[in-house]
């Protein structure tokens, strides 16, 4: 079985944003990359279904990014991924630009699971698991937060508002993966050392049409401090109060 | 190509949720502002409520019904939507941002050559163009952007835009029975969680942090909510110790929520929380330590001990609501 899992490179959530002088993006200086923490998750998965297939099943990690991806790249394959590709585009792509290359690049590697993070943490979107999945023909369940894969039946259970869906469906199929799905391991020493002689592939890709054209990226309107009208519970009737009289929020 | 827009409805156990609403709201605004026509679907099996539809548009709504559409397949919807916008040649295509929401913006957007968004939060118009706002990195920036394609797919996060009612309509409601569903991924059984209310759909939330020290002492957290008719929401460090389930995580890999009241209690404010829920209308924060750094966005605060503040503050809505 080969089992594909896509991973983004992004700034750690402890950053501080700062916007650069184009306003159109983020100013890097300064700022760590981390694996998606939901990536995570779909790296954790993608290990165990190698581990359950057996025989001479293969992970491969797919990035879209550019050489600081690297870094990134060689955690992955610490956690115990097998062979890495990082595709390397001539411009800044969007969702779906990412989308159509992840797909290029799955098919020809001919994986029939693929393990997405349920989000990447730059831009929020949540998306590039699903279009990549049209994009194949692939079934596809998103935001998963448990899975069985037996034979060729896949049964998972999703995460929805106010509770969870258990979904039937059959491979080839594209998962993407949400916080209880499992426990992402470590890299052992002997992974990190690993990871050191594996070969990461790098491939250019040429980005065509490009939808999403930014305008501006600002920062969010910066919101006054609050009262503190308190220390103890004698402040609670004023509380109520407010949030009565000023607020009306209740 | 004229515009022309599809709300795109979204109802769970037959029953339309609220930010349908939301969504038909801002399908009607913008369909007044492009003086372009404007249309609803819903897919589902019985609607009961499917008459609410006409409080807040006169518009006509196309009922796609079948019993086994009663749960999201993303197979089957995706299919009938995205043949529904081809065959009638919408253009603009809202969609609430939900999990059944997200999952079908992608699908109907690759079936339907369209350019995608998720999670806006203001669409406005810059030299004619709609101009889509959304929220990046977290929250910690905006990004403003426009969708260069003739078909616009997006989804709205809920409780940002306003449902507004309109006078009495009678917008037509044609149920078309549908047949042959793609079911190649199926939805076998739905699980409600315990909770009462969830976070992602909660009006107010109450929620809990390490400060509370134990699991134990969550009923506080509990009776406060209750009295307040809230959902009970908790950080990540109190979902990492097992003191409260993931689904209550509010925060940057937990739920992103934007209720009319947030209140926090015993918890810090780090940034990865407050990515979660800083587009809250009201923030309450109760911590004893008064340079936490959720005072700095919070609306009003006590700088106190939960264990004293909060059954007291429960008694006092209770007091309020008798
Ligand atoms: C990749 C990543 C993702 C993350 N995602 C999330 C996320 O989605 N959601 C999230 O919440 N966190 C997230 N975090 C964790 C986040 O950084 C914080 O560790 C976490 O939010 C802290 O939770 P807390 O505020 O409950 O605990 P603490 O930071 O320990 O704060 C406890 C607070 O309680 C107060 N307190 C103590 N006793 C009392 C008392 N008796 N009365 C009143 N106040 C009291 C203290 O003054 C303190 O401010 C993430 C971190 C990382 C690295
Ligand atoms: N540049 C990228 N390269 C590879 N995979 C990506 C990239 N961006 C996003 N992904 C994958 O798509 C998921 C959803 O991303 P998004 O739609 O951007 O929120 C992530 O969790 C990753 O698994």
């Amino acid at each position: 079985m080969k089992i594909a899992v896509c991973v983004s490179n992004v700034p750690d959530t402890a950053t501080k944003i700062k916007i650069a002088q184009d306003r159109k993006s983020i100013d890097p200086a300064g700022v760590t990359f981390i694996i998606n923490p939901y990536d995570e998750f779909a790296i954790e998965e993608a290990l165990k279904t190698k581990e359950k297939f057996g025989g001479d099943s293969l992970t491969y990690s797919i990035t879209v990014g550019n050489d600081s991806a690297k870094e990134t790249i060689r955690k992955v394959l610490a956690l115990g991924i097998d062979e890495a590709v990082l595709l390397k585009p001539d411009k800044n792509p969007d969702s779906l630009n990412i989308a159509k290359a992840l797909a290029e690049e799955i098919k020809s590697l001919g994986c029939e699971i693929v393990f997405f993070g349920k989000q990447s943490v730059d831009y929020d979107s949540g998306i590039i698991g699903q279009l990549t999945a049209e994009l194949l023909g692939f079934n596809c369940i998103s935001v998963v937060v448990d899975l069985k894969i037996e034979g060729n039946i896949v049964i998972a259970e999703r995460e929805i508002e106010g509770g969870r869906e258990v979904v039937e469906s059959s491979l080839p199929i594209v998962i993407t993966t949400q916080k209880g799905l499992n426990e992402p391991r470590y890299a052992s020493l002997k992974g990190i050392m690993a990871a050191k002689k594996k070969n990461i592939t790098e491939k250019q890709i040429q980005i065509n049409e490009v939808f999403t054209e930014i305008v501006e990226m600002n920062l969010p309107p910066s919101k006054q401090p609050g009262r503190i009208i308190g220390t103890d519970s004698s402040a609670v009737p004023e509380l109520v109060r407010l949030l009565r009289e000023e607020a009306k929020v209740i | 190509m004229p515009e022309k827009i599809l709300a795109v409805l979204e109802q769970r156990e037959g029953q339309i949720k609220k930010v349908s609403y939301e969504v038909l709201s801002l399908a009607n605004k913008l369909s007044k502002q492009l003086a372009s026509e404007f249309e609803s679907v819903i897919l589902g099996n019985e609607v009961s409520n499917i008459s609410e539809i006409n409080k807040y548009s006169s518009c006509k709504t196309t009922h796609f019904k079948n019993p086994e559409l009663n749960n999201y397949s993303s197979s089957a919807y995706s299919k009938i939507i995205s043949n529904f916008i081809n065959d009638n040649q919408f253009t603009i295509v809202i969609l609430p941002n939900t999990a059944m929401g997200i999952d079908l913006a992608t699908r109907v957007a690759v079936k339907t050559n369209s350019a995608i968004a998720t999670d806006c939060i203001k669409v406005d118009f810059l030299d004619g163009a709609l101009v889509f706002t959304k929220p990046v990195y977290a929250g910690k920036s905006l990004i403003n952007f426009k969708l260069n394609s003739e078909r616009k797919v997006f989804t709205i996060r809920p409780n940002i835009f306003k449902a507004e009612m309109i006078e009495a309509s009678n917008g037509a409601i044609e149920v078309k029975e549908v047949a042959d569903l793609d079911l190649s991924t199926k939805v076998t059984s739905y699980k409600k969680s315990e909770g009462k209310l969830d976070v992602s759909e909660a009006d107010i939330i109450v929620s809990g942090g390490r400060g509370m020290k134990g699991s134990e002492n969550f009923h506080l957290i509990e009776e406060l909510a209750e009295a307040l008719g809230a959902a009970v929401g908790a950080s990540r460090a109190v979902v990492d110790a097992g003191w409260r389930p993931h689904r209550e995580q509010v925060g940057q890999t937990g739920k992103t929520v934007s209720p009319t009241l947030y209140v926090a209690c015993g918890i810090s404010g780090a940034i990865q929380h407050l990515a979660g829920m800083s587009s809250s209308k009201y923030i309450v924060a109760i911590n004893k330590d008064k340079d936490a750094p959720i005072f700095n966005i919070a609306d009003y605060g006590i700088a106190g001990d939960v264990f004293e503040i909060l059954p007291a503050l429960t008694q006092e809505i209770k007091k309020l609501k008798s």
